[in-house]
């Protein structure tokens, strides 16, 4: 059907007869069936259009936008909300363009199509990348609809579209007094021809990019009215829950009371899956009770199962492994000659660091409802972060065709990078062949003990460090090693002579003129199953090589923050920002010094340049009966340019309870082949007594082009606070989490 | 059993043990109460029972027949819960929003306990989790709520 009502916008070269604009169901109040418009064309007419090139992504006004008649706009985002505030941002953006306030928007996901492939070629909320990969096209696509509105307009009025103009929500004919309402020439703009080439509105004529217009789905979601998938219901469903394999790649053999089971109260029916066990009941309650008590015999993996789990993996004896290696690895990054100026220089010091798995501990846990329909077509409401990957992994566990999956992606309760196509860690294949086998409807929700125990992992890693220092203490060489696996290796294939950039992002490429520099990473497989966690490799080498740096200036005798900026005498903006966040803070005391309330208290900097935005961050500590008290975090964040300045804030204070979350508390811990915590009492998170006030400058330098948001805010919270802990306890924490080492003030 | 939630009356037929949480989500299509870990860790799934902020998920639906149950679905009936949500609306505070039934929730339980808390029973009672870090703005909010 897509193929049919294709309309290319900016295109140089369009068919023939012009671009045609089939589809009715883009400003049509009413959607339904709209798209069948297609297949009443003749024959000939279709297959003429069967020719017209490929759609391009984020062009077709018809896919994206529908005007109701009350003049309010559903748009389909390709971005799915989680939390970071894309669906505002996409009516911000949108809606500047077509001259619709935003909040007269209602956003919901769009389905998987050729349309959304925004995020260079496919198609994945993630990377810190929907606003800036996006950005061009949704203006582009908004001032289309709105010059199809005005052209509607000109025709109804009997008017030159030049005297033409909007306001919000409708077009003006100033000199008649006339005007005409979006949701009355909507449906005639629909029939018309996207446009090849509109003109954008200035930026200094934004009345909505770059303001903090309050979140959409704020009210909803302070009522408890927003359905997460773990929400949404179906006639007719069944409610499903899974026990595991403890170990990923054992398979379950006898189940010594499947009688016993049988008879509980409510169940349907007991289910074997690759690697778990699943009960049918007619409450979800029910059914994980039943399962729960299912005495399974689990099987050891066949010989050749991928990524399984041995029995006797211990993660602490990992990494001591990874902290024995002592290879260069293959090199990243190399800029001048390290080797011979660390054999040259007149001080080297020597580190190395530590990091360990983390689950995402997403609020929500995973869910899928699946139901096979009539038609043949498979329907699925799932949390994902990328529904075409899904839909065709999907297929692939159905049998059927991509086309024939029908993703609703609903919006998430927390991702963080947790909700991403993962071998084995999503439950929606295990949905698809319990919905198959019980002929209804299933909605199948992970405990949060399955969760722990299947969720992909931040991997751990650790990192090797060298630095040479000059007579004067200036750092002249830095030599670094990392050690693990990374997630994109893992997840899309890894070179063996090739490093993933995953595992080293965040001590490659710094910025700091250091004149002999090489990063290298040496590859061992990790036996767990990795993932992407909120900000990747950064979330744990920012904090390797910014808590090394301080290493470096201790030993050179040099202020932290002032040798940070002699090293950027070279790069106005990077000095720009260190000199935001010093000032945001109210100038720089490393301390130790005593606060107004008693309290003896230091302080810690760092920069990172994640995801094409670059952050400075300073934090301020003090100790509390050995533990550490963040008091404030300051966060100064130059993305190039902004949308939302109050998502930003939000964003960075979210990021800044995450990695502190991560440097002070978290860790997953593997024993034998199993991980020792299946839930928060185990694997504690940020609770709000620990939460440090959050004050952030934004810093909107222009460059381009533009940085990510929903990321950044994070890598720099670890190092800055382990800065300032070894200034306040003269302890280098160099492995996380903190919670692992007692600390003693200075004076004991 | 005969259950009373948001004032009106509910007969369930259900295992005497079975978690008030999943009841309301189950039984009685009440989903606005959330699951997050089912023990007692994350708040996610808070409810009032006689007033007071209730961990629905480790609560047996037999203790509290006879009691008066309130959730997040009829948080705008009750006036104080009026205040939390327009508190909530003007901090913005919701992220993700997945936690926040249960800090509303909350909130409400503390505010018509103590319609002026002090810092410490702002900390005291807004215990709940929230993995997108909004606990300033949760705090904001309450603070806010309790002037309004
Ligand atoms: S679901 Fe009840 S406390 Fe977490
Ligand atoms: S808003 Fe996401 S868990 Fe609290």
């Amino acid at each position: 059907m897509n193929e049919m009502t294709t309309t290319e916008l900016g295109a140089t070269t369009l068919p023939a007869d012009g671009p045609l604009n089939l589809s009715r169901r883009g400003f049509l109040g009413a959607a339904a069936g709209a798209l069948i418009l297609g297949v009443n064309l003749p024959a000939g007419r279709a297959r003429a259009q069967a020719a017209v090139p490929a759609i391009v992504p984020g062009t077709r006004v018809s896919a994206f936008l529908e005007i109701r008649p009350d003049s309010t706009v559903l748009f389909r985002s390709a971005f799915i909300e989680g939390g970071q505030g894309i669906f505002t941002a996409m009516a911000q953006i949108v809606g500047e363009e077509l001259d619709v306030d935003p909040t007269h928007f209602v956003i919901e996901c769009a389905p998987p199509g050729p349309d959304y492939l925004l995020t260079g070629g496919g198609r994945f909320t993630g990377g810190s990348m929907s606003v800036r990969m996006s950005y061009d096209a949704m203006r582009k696509l908004g001032a289309s609809g709105r010059h199809m509105l005005l052209q509607a307009a000109a025709t109804q009025l009997n008017v030159p579209i030049s005297e033409l103009t909007t306001e919000p929500g409708r077009v003006v004919h100033a000199a008649s007094g006339q005007a005409r309402p979006y949701g009355e020439i909507a449906e005639a703009a629909a029939a018309l021809p996207v446009p090849t080439d509109v003109v954008l509105r200035k930026i200094s004529d934004f009345r909505w990019i770059g303001k903090s217009v309050p979140r959409l789905d704020v009210r909803d979601k302070s009522t408890g009215k927003i359905n997460y998938s773990i929400d949404q219901k179906v006639d007719g469903m069944l409610l499903a829950a899974v026990q595991h394999s403890p170990r990923l790649g054992g398979e379950p053999g006898a189940l010594a009371n499947e009688a016993e089971v049988k008879a509980m109260p409510g169940v349907h029916s007991i289910h074997r899956l690759p690697g778990a066990v699943a009960v049918l009941a007619d409450s979800w309650w029910r059914a994980r009770r039943a399962v729960e008590t299912l005495q399974v015999t689990w099987s050891e993996p066949a010989a050749g199962t991928a990524h399984a789990m041995p029995a006797d993996f211990s993660s602490e004896a990992h990494m001591e492994k990874l902290k024995a290696i002592s290879e260069e690895g293959v090199a990243f990054e190399t800029v001048g000659d390290a080797a011979a100026a660390l054999g040259s220089a007149a001080t080297v010091i020597e580190a190395t660091y530590d990091a360990p798995y983390l689950v995402h501990g997403q609020l929500e846990p995973p869910s899928a409802l699946v139901r096979w329909n009539e038609d043949g077509t498979l329907e699925m409401w799932i949390p994902n972060q990328a529904p075409d990957m899904f839909q065709g992994d999907a297929a692939k566990v159905a049998g059927i065709a991509p086309e024939k999956v029908i993703v609703h992606s609903q919006i998430l309760g927390g991702f963080f990078g947790r909700h991403f196509l993962y071998p084995a860690s999503n439950p929606y294949p295990q949905a698809i062949l319990l919905s198959k086998a019980a002929g209804r409807p299933v909605k199948l929700i992970w405990s949060r003990e399955e969760e722990f125990l299947r969720d992909t992992l931040r991997p751990m890693a650790a990192a090797r460090f060298r630095a040479g220092l000059d007579a004067s203490g200036l750092p002249v060489a830095l030599s670094a090693v990392t050690i693990g696996e990374g997630p994109v290796g893992r997840l899309f294939g890894r070179q063996p002579d090739k490093v993933d950039g995953s595992t080293v992002e965040g001590i490659a490429g710094k910025v700091y003129a250091i004149p002999n520099r090489r990063v290298g990473q040496f590859h061992v497989d990790d036996p767990a199953m990795i993932g992407f966690w909120r900000s990747v490799g950064h979330s744990m080498n920012d904090f390797f090589y910014e808590t090394f740096f301080d290493e470096m200036a201790d030993a050179g005798k040099q202020d932290p923050f002032e040798l940070r900026l002699s090293l950027l005498a070279e790069s106005p903006r990077h000095r720009t920002l260190l000199q935001a966040v010093v000032d945001l803070s109210w100038g720089w005391k490393r301390g130790p010094f005593t606060a107004d309330d008693g309290t003896v208290r230091a302080r810690g900097i760092a920069m990172a340049s994640p995801f094409a935005t670059e952050v400075a961050t300073i934090a301020e500590v003090s100790l509390r009966d050995g533990e550490i008290v963040v008091h404030d975090v300051w966060v100064a964040i130059d993305p190039g340019s902004i949308v939302n300045p109050a998502v930003i804030d939000s964003q960075v204070a979210s990021a800044v309870a995450l990695g502190l979350s991560s440097a002070l508390l978290e860790q997953v811990v593997y024993v034998g082949g199993v991980p020792q915590a299946r839930n928060y009492d185990g694997y504690p998170i940020l609770p709000p007594e620990r939460m440090p006030r959050v004050h952030v400058r934004i810093v909107e330098s222009g460059a381009m082009p533009m940085g990510g948001i929903g990321e950044p805010g994070l890598p720099g919270v670890p190092p800055a606070v382990a800065n300032a802990v070894a200034v306040l306890t003269g302890q280098r924490v160099r492995s996380l989490p903190m919670s692992k080492t007692v600390f003693k003030g200075l004076n004991g | 059993m005969e259950l009373t939630i948001n004032g009106s009356k509910h007969q369930v037929d259900i295992e005497a043990d079975t978690p008030l949480l999943w009841v309301l989500r189950d039984e009685l299509g009440m989903t606005g109460t959330k699951y997050g870990c089912g023990l007692a860790q994350c708040g996610a799934c808070t409810v009032l029972v006689d007033g007071q902020a209730t961990r629905s998920c480790v609560t047996p639906v037999e203790s509290v027949a006879g009691t008066s149950i309130v959730t997040i679905e009829a948080i705008a009936d009750d006036p104080v819960g009026q205040k939390v949500v327009e508190a909530w609306v003007s901090n913005q505070v919701p992220q993700c929003g997945y936690c926040q039934s249960g800090q509303v929730m909350a909130a409400t339980a503390l505010l018509k306990q103590s319609p002026q808390p002090t810092e410490e029973d702002i900390a005291g009672a807004m215990v709940n989790l929230c993995r997108c870090g909004t606990y300033n703005a949760i705090a904001a909010a309450v603070r806010q709520a309790a002037q309004a």
